[in-house]
């Protein structure tokens, strides 16, 4: 199971500046998600893609992701439109539903694609340790980010952990099925991976106190911004700030 | 059980992120620097739990845990799921940057006030009792987080009523499940590793 499927490879948006991108993937997720404009979010939604092409990930894999996620504003579209209060446009037997409601569910739904395709482009681009690393240059809490390192490292561990057991599992038979000893064990499973992997934490913190670990990490390398770093968080920030004044100002129709 | 992006309005928005915000401070007060490595381990381990398909009839629901999480961690919750859920974010876009703070909230409030009520009880040697209150933890966390959810989505737009209704009773069998598990898992830990229960993972 490959969590970090998007962070190989070498466009330019791969070898941008973590900083820059963790910077300008929350300006953006926070300007879009606070706008309501349909130009403003169709734009939005043409930049994120724009970014999702630039950065050559693989297509398929990018639509599988969008069609997960999207399956929360499916639900969306079967309530929305016929709670909504306005203008009736069509009726199915009893439900109608209004105009004022679909435009609602759509202006959801451009937002929230165009902010997770603006994740994937920039976020999922890099990889976690990276961006743990740059978390540490932008006033990120120490222990927030150490907690997220080491349960980012450890969880690939013990999702081999998992595996091993429910390997285990498989060669005596079981089968999951809606029964009591189904969730006795699939109960006793999550037990036995918490013991091991409190057996483990100890063996780790012990290794980690006797190499002088005292709750500082040390950071051996430094981002050096580049030229095409600036670039890109100049003309994104010009962007993003167009965004707004188009959303929050009457200077478009 | 996680919001998506773009759906819920500002306010919501601003007041889940400034809650979310005082919570995870002081979760991280309250975990010690020397213990981090071991909380972010148990922390992973919830994360790998979570992604245990559970069946129940002709389909499966995924664990949650923030239950069991509010047993065994107490305040330190709000760091540990605050965590979880970023990962989420990057790696399967689930949830979403903004709405961190709000789902994070959702999640680690209900784990709070289950430690609260329950941690006692549930670690107690009385069988019957720890049965019944790690039961109530792991099924009540899940119904005030649905309940949480059903409150942001109404607090948004009126019109989410119906969904939000149908978001709580879809959660339903979750939480007996759910429930079943918490408190299968406490007693199995009981019997097998009693020191874990009351290890110092915070201060």
């Amino acid at each position: 199971m490959n969590f970090e499927e998007f962070s190989t490879g070498s466009s330019f948006i791969h070898r941008l500046d973590p900083r820059i991108k963790i910077i300008t993937a929350v300006l953006f997720s926070v300007t879009v998600a606070l706008g309501d404009r349909f130009i403003i979010l169709s734009a939005a939604l043409v930049a994120a893609l724009t970014l999702v092409l630039a950065a050559r990930l693989k297509m398929m894999r990018v639509g599988y992701r969008l069609l997960i996620v999207n399956s929360f504003i499916l639900l969306l579209w079967l309530f929305l439109p016929f709670s909504y209060p306005g203008e009736t446009v069509f009726a199915i037997g009893p439900l109608e539903a209004t105009r004022e409601g679909i435009i609602y569910t759509l202006s959801i739904t451009l937002k929230s694609n165009a902010i997770i395709l603006g994740l994937i482009a920039l976020l999922a681009t890099s990889s976690i340790f990276a961006l743990v690393h740059a978390l540490r240059h932008i006033w990120v809490p120490d222990k927030l980010v150490q907690l997220f390192f080491f349960t980012f490292r450890y969880f690939h561990v013990m999702h081999q952990e998992y595996l091993r057991l429910r390997g285990a599992m498989r060669i005596r038979c079981f089968k999951p099925r809606t029964n009591w000893h189904t969730y006795r064990s699939l109960a006793y499973l999550v037990g036995m991976l918490l013991v091991r992997s409190f057996d483990r934490s100890e063996r780790i913190y012990q290794a980690m106190a006797l190499r002088g670990y005292q709750g500082k990490f040390w950071l051996l390398d430094h981002f050096s911004l580049r030229i095409n770093d600036l670039v890109f968080l100049v003309i994104s920030i010009i962007f993003i700030f167009a965004l707004a004044v188009g959303q929050w100002t009457s200077l478009l129709p | 059980m996680h919001i998506s992006e773009g759906v819920l309005n500002p306010q919501v928005l601003i007041t889940g992120s400034a809650l979310a915000v005082i919570g995870t401070a002081i979760g991280l007060k309250k975990l010690d620097y020397d213990r981090v490595p071991q909380v972010a381990i148990l922390s992973a381990t919830f994360f790998v739990a979570s992604l245990i398909h559970i069946p129940l009839g002709p389909g499966s629901v995924h664990l949650v845990l923030n239950g069991l999480m509010g047993l065994f961690l107490g305040w330190v919750a709000f760091p540990v799921i605050l965590v979880g859920l970023t990962l989420q974010a990057i790696l399967f876009q689930f949830g979403g940057l903004t709405t961190l703070g709000i789902n994070t909230l959702n999640m680690a409030l209900p784990a709070i006030i289950c430690y609260y009520i329950f941690e006692k009880s549930a670690k107690n040697n009385n069988f019957n009792l720890s049965v019944f209150t790690s039961f109530l933890a792991g099924a009540g966390a899940v119904f005030m987080s649905s309940l949480a959810v059903a409150l942001s989505l109404i607090f948004t737009e009126e019109s989410f009523w119906p969904m939000a209704k149908l978001i709580v009773l879809m959660h339903f069998p979750v939480m007996i499940i759910e429930g079943l598990i918490v408190a299968v898992c406490v007693q199995f830990l009981k019997k097998v590793r009693p020191e874990m229960l009351d290890a110092a993972y915070v201060k």
